[in-house]
């Protein structure tokens, strides 16, 4: 009975918006000033609101659990450092009309073009300067307008490529810009992410809801961005400063998103005045970077000398139109909270028309008549430093909104102004629109404001249909900030007819060509080769561990002869028996998350997931384990854990040069720990029973019984452990597998056939392989141990450097 | 009067530095109506990979230098021969402190001469309450800005021991003024905070200075030193004018200008970045030899 089901599903479901009622004065996204849906809204309401009970925490939870398993998250800071915290996604998207979309556009657009000219001028003839319509005395205090680079011109014949705009709508239903970030700005990747999420919490609703697709304009920018590669060999990458930046994820996630390599300043270098990366196979070109890196910490050697994130010679190759740099260095000048004052102004001279999208009402106290106007008009007022290049609602400790200093500044404000009248601008305190979030199971009116991208194409500016908005944790604007508790949602452009859907794919005109797999930084393949050794070594202490802790619980006594030979053996390894997990193995662990955490561009998310589970695990065991049955039940666990991680490796990853890297450090590792952990347990001295733990340890006690059907000697032990080709625990089984994969290598790359590498690879597993179990005494193992760790060496200078 | 300068910059590395990139400023400026290069050319040694000579945006002639393969030292020598010309005590055309503020606001434009950069913080001098309060306890708002300008000069001079063995090249501004001594870059830095604090214009000029043996002593070879002073603008009439805190004296034909900066970090005579795994050893002989 169709007709009952849908009254109980109509009656289990509550309006949405029950008790949704925006703040008076204050302009809200959803509903008119009489308390309508607005038009755009209106399909979007009626879907929600024929959702059965609890059905929208189902689909909440659906994002949520995206976004985990996409491995997005945010760096927070705090007093005591930085912490990794789970994405704060607001389920309910903004909604903006196709129409008003083409306005706000037009606006912003406008305002790429003018902020150019700018630009061009304060790096260029300073007319603006000259002709009084900047006061000289702002750009010459800017941190960011940068000396080095003035009279630099673009190769690209523009400074500005990739910039953002943060909007709000003012509580007479008009936009404006908040805020201008031209330095490099972030968002647009995560706003990928939140569409990712938000479509899927969505998707029944999403694929009919004529929205706009994020996807062409990606594609556009990047077709841009490898038009100014031109004819050369040179390509596009993507300048990060590195893990330890808040928005590192999103650096990696639109340098795999775009296919572009994602570089730290340490892999390149300038020779000539052309910048070059360091890869495996060599110095390569680089034509355009986009830089993700502030411009003051670019080049150590003429801009912040404190940085070590730079290119020492970035700015050479600059000069020398080496390289193209996205946007122009030098363009976080634009982004100073005073110039606002003076772009309605310089848009009249500039362009003979005004801004199209006003910005917020602004006055440099700097000037006699503007400081008097801000003291007299404090209250209605937020008051904070001309130079500072954070947005509005950010506010700074500096500053004063409505009348009364925000940090522990005290006296009278209008002295402090007076005082300080170069250093401070007084802006209109901003009243943000609300939009509904979903808080406590209904939906509630919060402040937000939008992030707008656009990117320079073809075609000139083109604005991207959506972005970031910001929402606030409370009806306070000035928080709305994610350091201080806000969320972010989705924004969806909503057109009256059916939308492209457009992918990154190109279009088939072509005969398909397989895209070349890419340079491999040596940074990244350093990364990759010590996180598959210190992997390797996890392991092997691992088994190491259990082995001794079974034996210890057998015994009953750690002081019998082949305990305290194997105690004896882990000394030099700082391995503590009587910690349930010694720091030496969690310390290992965290190597191997450290170094993972600087190629996740290049490291399945799932990967990295199971990487954390086990140092996790691994850190939670630490803090009960006891010696004997428990630890070794406990190593069981995260030996399991650790080969799910192998296993994903194995099974998942793609066999790019990289992967290789991964591999050759861990069979490096094995067979160099397998080369010691013989020579002591088949040294002649070694004590009862060492033997067998030695193919307890290489987890080969059933191989053996197979192969020899006698109990263990010395011989069969060295036969299987250090010389038998198909045991993928022997010495002669890695080193061969390291030839492979040398031999590869130095194939592609500029050694030709025969590197030192691979020469000292062939002539050690030729050694190996025509010895016999009595040639290979202790000493022999020994030397074995050292001609591996020899190749690690010769790996490193050769491609590592 | 007419100088024969050389400088010779040595650095050893323990082990050989794989590769070094460096920013020189060592080259004496070429100046109308003040001093005249008449010859200069800087050697590095090994020979350099690369090496463009161009100038900054204050002005300073700049050599950027990069040496790759390993290299156990690397020596940079500069031989120059200079004119400084006499420089003729003029009228005192400086407006009066508490005018100055005028004169500036009236300058449009941010070219190397403005003022305009001279006022702020920089990257080494920044805000200090304490040597702002000294510097107000020591002029008056009827004292013109050159008059102003000669009293902290003379004052530091009275006040700080000049002590090479008190500060190295990175010691605080803070520290110095604290203690009450070091050397020239010191003496220059806490002196241009004391005018920007008192809104004149203030800048670091780097540069040579003839040194004068004990009468009957010969001059000793490698004696002399590379020196700092300050510049500071006193309106438009005055304009830049140059005073020596360190030897209380006003700047003549004694100094030979290098470069003028906002401070030490615009005009560092040598700035680098080389890849080593060790230690490196440095030492540094200047000699300015008067000919005429």
């Amino acid at each position: 009975m169709p007709h009952k089901l849908n009254k109980l599903g109509q009656e289990q479901s509550a309006d949405p918006l029950q008790g949704y009622a925006p703040p008076r004065g204050v302009a809200d996204e959803l509903m008119d000033a009489r308390g309508n849906v607005r038009l755009v809204w209106q399909n979007f309401v009626k879907f929600l609101s024929e959702l059965p009970g609890g059905d929208i925490e189902r689909r909440i939870a659906r994002g949520d659990q995206y976004l985990r398993d996409a491995g997005v998250f945010f760096r927070q800071y705090g007093q005591a450092g930085s912490t990794e915290r789970a994405w704060p996604l607001s389920s309910i998207p903004v909604l903006i009309a196709e129409s008003e979309w083409t306005h706000i556009s037009k606006g912003l657009v406008q305002r790429a073009e003018l902020l150019e000219a700018v630009m061009a001028d304060l790096y260029g003839p300073n007319r603006l300067v000259e002709s009084g319509q900047l006061p000289a005395a702002l750009i010459a205090n800017s941190a960011e307008w940068l000396r080095p680079l003035v009279g630099v011109k673009p190769s690209s014949g523009h400074f500005l490529q990739f910039i953002a705009f943060e909007i709000g709508r003012g509580p007479n239903g008009q936009w404006w810009v908040l805020g201008d970030r031209t330095q490099a700005p972030s968002g647009s990747g995560f706003a990928l992410e939140n569409r990712v999420a938000t479509a899927r919490m969505f998707t029944d609703f999403y694929t009919k809801a004529n929205v706009h697709r994020l996807a062409g304009f990606f594609r556009s920018f990047r077709d841009e961005l490898q038009n100014m590669c031109g004819d050369g060999a040179g390509r596009v990458a993507i300048l990060t400063p590195g893990p330890l930046n808040d928005t590192y994820y999103e650096h990696a996630y639109i340098a795999r998103y775009l296919g572009f390599m994602l570089l730290e300043g340490e892999d390149l270098t300038v020779q000539n005045g052309q910048v070059l990366v360091r890869t495996v196979a060599g110095l390569r070109p680089v034509s355009v970077l986009w830089r993700r890196l502030d411009s003051a910490f670019a080049d150590p050697l003429e801009l912040n000398e404190a940085s070590s994130l730079g290119t020492p010679g970035l700015l050479n190759a600059l000069r020398h139109s080496g390289v193209s740099l996205v946007n122009a260095l030098g363009s976080g000048v634009l982004e100073m909270r005073a110039l606002l004052a003076f772009l309605p102004r310089i848009c009249q001279s500039l362009r003979g028309e005004a801004l199209a999208m006003p910005n917020v009402a602004t006055w440099w106290c700097g000037q006699d008549k503007e400081r008097d106007y801000v003291i007299a008009n404090a209250k209605r007022m937020l008051i904070s430093p001309a130079l500072s290049t954070r947005l509005p609602f950010d506010v700074d400790a500096h500053s004063a909104l409505g009348g009364a200093f925000r940090g522990e500044t005290t006296g009278s404000l209008a002295d402090w102004i007076a005082q300080e009248a170069q250093t401070l601008v007084g802006q209109e305190a901003v009243t943000l629109s609300t939009t509904p979030a979903y808080i406590d199971g209904r939906l509630q009116p919060r402040p937000m404001s939008i992030r707008v991208f656009l990117a320079r194409t073809a075609a000139g500016w083109q604005v991207m249909p959506g972005g970031y908005a910001r929402i606030g944790k409370t009806q306070d604007a000035t928080a709305i900030a994610m350091q201080q508790g806000g969320s972010v949602a989705d924004v969806w452009v909503v057109s009256d007819h059916p939308v492209e859907t457009v992918t990154m794919l190109p279009a088939p005109s072509a005969p398909y060509v397989r895209p070349d797999s890419g340079a491999l930084p040596s940074r990244a393949a350093d990364n990759l080769y010590w996180m598959g050794r210190y992997i390797e070594r996890a392991e092997g202490y691992m088994r190491l561990l259990r082995s001794y802790h079974i034996r210890l619980e057998e015994s009953g006594t750690a002081e019998t002869p082949l305990l305290k030979y194997l105690a004896e053996y882990l000394k030099p390894y700082k391995i503590d028996l009587d910690e349930g997990v010694p720091e030496t193995l969690l310390n290992c662990l965290g190597s191997a998350v450290h170094s993972a955490s600087k190629v996740r561009d290049r490291f399945s998310i799932d990967g990295w997931m199971a990487l954390n589970d086990l140092t996790k695990s691994a850190r939670r065991m630490a803090e009960t384990l006891v010696p004997g049955d428990d630890s070794a039940r406990a190593m069981g666990v995260l030996l399991r854990k650790i080969t799910g991680f192998s296993g994903l490796v194995h099974e998942n990853m793609y066999r790019f040069l990289g992967w290789r890297f991964l591999i050759i450090g861990r069979s490096l590792e094995r067979a160099a720990s397998m080369a010691m952990v013989l020579a002591a347990m088949a040294d002649s001295n070694a004590p009862e029973g060492a033997l067998d733990l030695v193919v307890d340890v290489a987890d080969s006690t059933m191989s053996h019984r197979r192969r020899y059907a006698v109990s263990t000697s010395r011989d069969t032990v060295i036969d299987l452990l250090a010389l038998d080709v198909m045991n993928p625990r022997s010495v002669l089984y890695h080193l061969t597998e390291i030839r492979d994969h040398v031999r590869f290598l130095s194939e592609n790359s500029t050694y030709g056939p025969l590197s030192p590498l691979s020469k000292a690879t062939l002539a050690l597993h030729t050694d190996l392989a025509i010895k016999t179990p009595e040639a290979l005494d202790t000493k022999a193992l020994i030397d074995l141990n050292k001609r591996i760790e020899q190749l690690s060496n010769l790996l490193s200078e050769s491609y590592l450097k | 009067m007419l100088y024969d300068i050389k400088l010779v910059l040595k650095y050893k590395y323990k082990p050989a530095a794989l590769g070094g990139r460096h920013i020189l400023r060592l080259m004496p400026a070429d100046i109308a109506g003040e001093q005249r290069l008449v010859a200069g050319f800087l050697d590095i040694s090994p020979r350099a990979d690369e090496r463009v000579d161009s100038v900054d945006f204050f002005g300073t002639q700049t050599t950027y230098s990069a040496c790759g393969g390993p290299h156990p030292a690397l020596n940079f020598t500069l031989t120059a021969r200079v004119n400084r010309l006499a420089i003729i005590p003029s009228f005192d055309m400086s407006p009066p402190l508490g005018s100055l503020k005028g004169d500036i606001q009236h300058y449009k434009a941010i070219d190397a001469r403005s003022p305009h950069h001279f006022l702020g913080v920089s990257p080494l001098v920044a805000l200090n309450a304490d040597i702002a309060a000294y510097a107000r306890a020591l002029v008056t708002a009827q004292m013109s800005g050159q008059e102003a300008v000669s009293a902290i000069s003379l004052a530091l001079h009275r006040d700080m021991k000049f002590d090479p063995d008190a500060t190295e090249v990175d010691t605080p501004m803070q520290e110095a003024f604290e203690n009450r001594h070091g050397v020239c870059q010191d003496f220059s830095h806490i002196m241009i905070c004391c005018l920007r604090s008192l809104g004149i214009p203030a800048g670091y000029v780097s540069g040579f200075l003839r040194t004068v043996p004990p009468p009957g002593k010969p001059r000793l070879e490698g004696a002399d030193a590379m020196h700092a002073w300050v510049q500071a603008w006193c309106g438009f009439e005055a304009g830049w004018v140059e005073f020596d805190p360190t030897n209380a004296t006003l700047v003549g034909q004694d100094h030979i200008v290098i470069g003028r900066g906002r401070d030490y970090s615009d005009v560092a005579p040598i700035k680098g970045i080389f890849r080593a795994a060790g230690s490196q050893d440095t030492s540094q002989a200047v000699d300015v030899i008067p000919l005429a």
